[in-house]
């Protein structure tokens, strides 16, 4: 029976299912412990959220956007809260995970001896990662819209939206990850990740930095972020919302690239 | 007949890394349900013969036709029917000694409820279904080993890679393993297997080479090997001395051949009896004597120079 039936399933096989197939072993291997991590990745940016978003906002008081529009200090911090969640729910997953899955495990050399290819391990680990990036940003909007820094459509439109920017620093950390040496490495990820959470207009507008650093800074993958999501959470999306999403589709799309190419030059060599 | 094609065929391989060559244009046949094998020392470049088979080490020169496809144009349609347990196990050590099949059978596209079939009878067949629920960690290396093969096999392979099956196994578990190959054989599939055990290479190959320094230096059946490569019976001696050396020439014209190891002398006869009274003759007095039959490690040392495993 099985020998009958069994040629037609694997000749059913695409690309899609074996992507499906890699982020279904991270369901498997999910263990009590990871709720752990999963939780003190939601609360982290909540954390900051409430001290300097409400705290700190209290001191500073309203804000006026470009677009002329005044928002009080939560509602334009948390926003970047929401994109920074969705950073770090994917980098986590993309940068430190998937090394030691690929370093130490050796686990995508086991992969690689079945159908699967660098491309669908890339594809698969990447959804699975935003499984947990898409978890906090769900959590984090529910909380916006509880303490009314934005309203219901608004928080349904920047779901996906944060999903997107997930994608887009998921792949760009896996990216990364195929050209660490070593733990240490990712020291220094870490600092560049606290140095865009910092300055991406994440509790200053970018305007208010000197015109060169604030060019910088409008290149950077976290700045586009928080560019679309303030923008839909405020209601004041611009055009600049198409360059956004452009640029995130295309850092999804480079990051994939690369880290395939990356891992097919690793791993088989 | 497309029964008479073989599965493998390999015409002037090469492999190199950087400058090295550790594949050095080598040809191969293996045929449908045959036991084929590689022997050879360490560095011979078996497993890197055995990656470009498996289709994870692209060729760096040469033609190679698996199954009748090109492994770089066609590496997933072949490997779907690859089953590979390499040198070092890869096992998942998030996942249970059950999950790692059931996962494993995932990546193939086998449904979840077959899959969990087969992984039942294959932690039967390798005898581990009784520590089905346990983490990998903290197996025994013998048992990883088996899992390592159940797993080559989920998704009931054409042909078999098996890199070193049952190094670092001991004698029970090895005797095991073989009796499951064998097992394996007879239902039909095709086994390549490299190894550095003579014994294993005569108790499992139909026909193998012996691969030295990325070449092929000798290939047949273990009997042919043996044949044309060695005498009859081989005398062992062992002399109480600084050298043995100094026995050597002492035991001129005894033998087709003689090989001066480190710690003894190994004399190439037809027949050892009548070479052990012929050295007791010449009035000397070895430590020991072992007559025992000719061996594929024979046949290495006379093609090498060198022995198998030091
Ligand atoms: N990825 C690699 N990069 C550079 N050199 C390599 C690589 N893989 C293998 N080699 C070299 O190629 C040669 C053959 O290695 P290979 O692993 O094929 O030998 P082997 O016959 O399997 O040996 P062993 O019995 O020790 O497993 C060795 O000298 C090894 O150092
Ligand atoms: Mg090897």
């Amino acid at each position: 029976m099985v020998a009958l039936v069994l040629p037609r399933l694997v000749s059913f096989e695409g690309a899609g299912r074996r992507s499906a197939s890699v982020a279904e072993r991270n369901v498997a291997a999910l263990k009590s412990a990871y709720w752990i991590v999963l939780i003190s990745g939601f609360f982290e940016p909540l954390l900051y959220l409430l001290s300097i978003g409400v705290g700190v906002g209290g001191l500073v008081g309203d804000l006026t956007l470009p677009s002329g529009q005044v928002v009080e200090y939560a509602a334009f911090v948390a926003p970047a809260m929401l994109a920074s969640a969705a950073m770090s729910g994917a980098l986590s997953e993309t940068t430190f995970n998937f090394f030691g899955k690929m370093k130490f495990m050796k686990l995508y050399d086991g992969v690689l001896a079945t159908p699967v290819q660098p491309f669908e391990i890339a594809l698969g680990e990447l959804a699975w990662a935003m499984v947990r990036g898409s978890l906090y940003s769900a959590a984090f909007l529910v909380v916006m819209f509880a303490l009314d820094l934005t309203t219901g459509p608004r928080a349904l439109v920047a779901f996906p939206a944060a999903v997107l920017v997930g994608f887009a620093f998921g792949a760009l950390g896996m990216a990364l990850s195929t050209f660490m040496r070593g733990w240490q490495d990712f020291d220094l990820v870490g600092s560049a990740q606290f140095a865009l959470f910092l300055f991406s207009g994440t509790f200053v507008p970018a305007e208010s930095y000197p015109s060169v650093l604030r060019w910088v800074i409008e290149v950077t993958p976290l700045y586009r972020a928080v560019d679309l999501l303030r923008g839909i959470s405020t209601g004041t999306l611009g055009a600049s919302g198409w360059l956004d999403v452009a640029y995130l589709l295309a850092a999804v799309a480079i990051g994939l690239m690369i880290a395939s190419r990356r891992m097919a030059k690793l791993l088989c060599k | 007949m497309a029964n008479t094609q073989p599965l493998i065929q390999a015409r002037g391989l090469v492999k190199r890394f950087g400058d090295f060559t550790a594949v050095d244009g080598i040809d191969v046949d293996v045929r449908p349900g045959e036991a084929f094998g590689f022997l050879g020392p360490n560095g011979a470049g078996k497993s890197s013969t055995m990656r470009m088979i498996g289709c994870v080490s692209p060729p760096t020169g040469g033609t190679l036709r698996i199954l009748g496809k090109d492994p770089t144009r066609d590496g997933p349609a072949i490997r779907a029917r690859l089953g590979v347990c390499p040198q070092l196990d890869n096992l998942d050590p998030e996942l249970t000694v059950q999950e790692n099949l059931t996962t494993y059978a995932r990546y193939f596209g086998i449904p979840r409820r077959v899959a969990r079939e087969r992984a039942a009878e294959l932690l039967d067949f390798v005898q581990l279904a009784e520590r089905a629920g346990s983490k990998v960690e903290p197996l025994s290396g013998g048992m990883k080993r088996r899992l390592t093969i159940a797993r080559a096999l989920v998704n009931e392979p054409d042909i078999v890679l098996l890199d070193e099956p049952t190094t670092g196994l001991d004698p029970q578990a090895r005797h095991l393993v073989w009796e499951r190959l064998f097992r394996l054989k007879q239902q039909g599939v095709t086994l390549v297997l490299t190894t550095h055990y003579m014994d294993e290479a005569e108790q499992l190959c139909d026909r193998l080479v012996v691969m030295d320094g990325g070449r092929i230096v000798a290939e047949g059946s273990p009997r042919e090997l043996i044949e044309r490569h060695s005498t009859r019976e081989v005398v062992e001696l062992r002399f109480v001395a600084e050298s043995q050396e100094d026995f050597a020439g002492k035991l001129g014209g005894l033998g087709e051949r003689l090989e001066v190891l480190p710690d003894r002398i190994l004399l190439y006869v037809g027949a050892g009896d009548t070479a052990v009274a012929d050295v007791h003759a010449r009035g000397l007095a070895p430590a020991s004597v072992l007559v025992r039959r000719s061996s594929l490690e024979d046949v290495f040392l006379h093609l090498t120079g060198r022995t198998l495993v030091d």
